[in-house]
């Protein structure tokens, strides 16, 4: 349980750190290490499969994108684009209406009895894959189909952008 | 009981990161001296006894020599660079089984630090993550040249990773597991995948010269457009950190392809002189057979880097997206549909 405090207390130190940083390259990094607690989080829940693939996919490749994208703008100091006060109070009001709807809509929300699976094999890979592939097949292959079809978008918008150039 | 695990443990990792290091030192002379075969040269030959203290000579070389760190640097970034890449490729042998189950002082003890049910998963992650090093030590350099080389580092680790999963995939659906323990049990007595898997083994095996950064794929670094790519700006021992890690990448990626394609410690003939052997002396053998193929693997990755010339960064990509993917996926239909009609037969 002391080592869930730990892990939780530091989740929430790196996220605050990647608000509060200046640089966009150290806010990226610290996401990076708040996505690594919540690998540990995964662990300590006995989801192993959870915890590699949020490893694989957010870590490995997703905030490697964040970087490399980062890194190619070689965004600084000096170049921060955000400086005008009208952009701040803008981004304050925003930042409060969505603050504002999310108190809302957790005093709305209803907090039923917490339910607790008595199988706590459940995370593990075999597991997993037969829940995934009998009792939830239908949303599984609907959201492969919904990530099919923005791969085949991305796909179409980058080759039209290169026919352009070319012709 | 306890106590005994976690000593057992201890020094099991202490055995292992030992070995890594030697491992790796002395790769660094093998690939001279390689080199040297395949140019019809003599190589380092002044340190010792044909040149075999040369890694120390070098080490404490690195050790000793001026550590610079630009003005114009980022200074942490700068140091963590090159920790971050040494630290990540450590991490990988810490799911390899190096042998069967060897019985010391009354005790059964697993050659292999860690048995999770997700191990090739785990492999995976940190080979994704082996591309930090390379890109916050690029970046962190405040030099065009090594942010060059970062980028490059991290598109082509990026590119690689998804027609290494897919021939990983195709893997899996032979195996039906994900624990390098079970893999290389099942793989027992000549049932090595790469006989089932000969494609998948293919694919595999250049992505893993891809996300080892090795010739021909060496392009993070390459000199002749780069400098010295990402690691421009290091010097002394940052820069053998980063040479390290690169040979630890070899020998892992060796160490994973020898397991899931090559029967791990398998070797025909192994029940017969486990029989002979007994429980203790038994299992050392197959370390070293194990041992031995991993070695060879790395003379592979040596051989090809003095006789393949380096890519161009265009053909770097169109050989990962515009081959190696459709060659990956191809390879999961077949496989899928030989084992739905062999199961069907």
């Amino acid at each position: 349980m002391s080592l869930f405090y730990l892990v939780a207390f530091l989740s929430i130190l790196f996220s605050l750190l990647v608000i509060f940083t200046k640089n966009p390259v150290y806010s990226v990094l610290y996401l990076i290490a708040t996505f690594f607690t919540f690998t540990i989080h995964y662990i300590l829940l006995n989801a192993q499969f959870l915890a590699v693939v949020n490893f694989i996919v957010y870590m490995g490749a997703i905030m490697v994108l964040f970087l490399f994208v980062l890194m190619l703008m070689n965004l600084n100091k000096e170049t921060e684009p955000m400086k005008s006060n009208v952009l701040k109070i803008v981004g304050v009001i925003a930042g409060g209406t969505l603050l504002v709807t999310l108190i809302g809509a957790i005093k709305a929300m209803q907090t039923t009895a917490v339910s607790t699976t008595t199988n706590t094999q459940i995370g593990l890979v075999g597991n997993l894959g037969k829940v995934l592939f009998s009792e939830f097949l239908l949303p599984f292959e609907i959201s492969s189909i919904l990530l099919l079809s923005a791969m085949v978008g991305a796909v179409l918008l980058a080759k039209k952008d290169k026919r352009t150039q070319n012709g | 009981m306890e106590i005994a695990f976690l000593v057992e443990k201890l020094l099991l990792v202490t055995i292992l990161f030992v070995a890594t290091l030697t491992v790796a030192a002395y790769s660094t002379y093998a690939e001279r001296k390689v080199a040297a075969f395949l140019q019809d040269r003599v190589g380092p030959n002044r340190a010792g006894p044909f040149g075999l203290l040369q890694p120390l000579a070098d080490g404490g070389k690195m050790f000793f020599k001026e550590e610079i760190i630009p003005s114009g640097s980022n200074k942490w970034l700068f140091i963590a660079g090159p920790s971050l890449a040494l630290l990540v490729s450590f991490l990988g042998t810490a799911v390899i089984p190096f042998g069967q189950n060897i019985e010391l002082f009354g005790r059964v003890i697993p050659l292999q630090v860690t048995d999770i049910n997700v191990g090739i998963l785990y492999i995976f992650g940190v080979v994704s993550l082996g591309v930090y090093g390379i890109m916050i030590g690029g970046w962190a350099s405040n030099n065009k040249y090594s942010l060059m080389g970062a980028i490059r580092g991290a598109s082509q680790n990026i590119s690689y990773e998804i027609a290494m999963g897919l021939s990983i995939i195709a893997l899996l659906l032979v195996s039906n597991t994900l624990s390098f323990k079970e893999l290389a049990e099942q793989q027992h007595g000549w049932h090595w995948n790469i006989i089932y898997q000969p494609l998948g083994f293919l694919i595999f095996l250049v992505c893993a010269f891809a996300e080892t950064n090795r010739m021909p794929f060496d392009l993070p670094e390459c000199e002749t457009e780069l400098i010295g790519g990402y690691n421009t700006e290091y010097s002394a021992f940052k820069m053998g950190a980063y040479m390290f890690a690169e040979y630890i990448n070899m020998f892992v990626s060796s160490a994973v392809m020898v397991t899931i394609y090559f029967g791990g410690y398998n070797y025909p003939g192994m029940d017969l002189v486990n029989g002979a052997l007994g429980a203790t002396w038994g299992p050392l053998v197959g370390v070293a057979v194990m041992f031995l193929k991993i070695f060879a693997f790395i003379f592979f990755f040596m051989w090809v880097r003095w006789t393949v010339p380096r890519f161009r960064y265009d053909q770097l990509m169109d050989l990962g997206w515009k081959v190696l993917i459709p060659l990956a996926i191809a390879n999961i239909v077949i496989t899928a549909i030989v084992i739905t009609v062999v199961d069907k037969l």
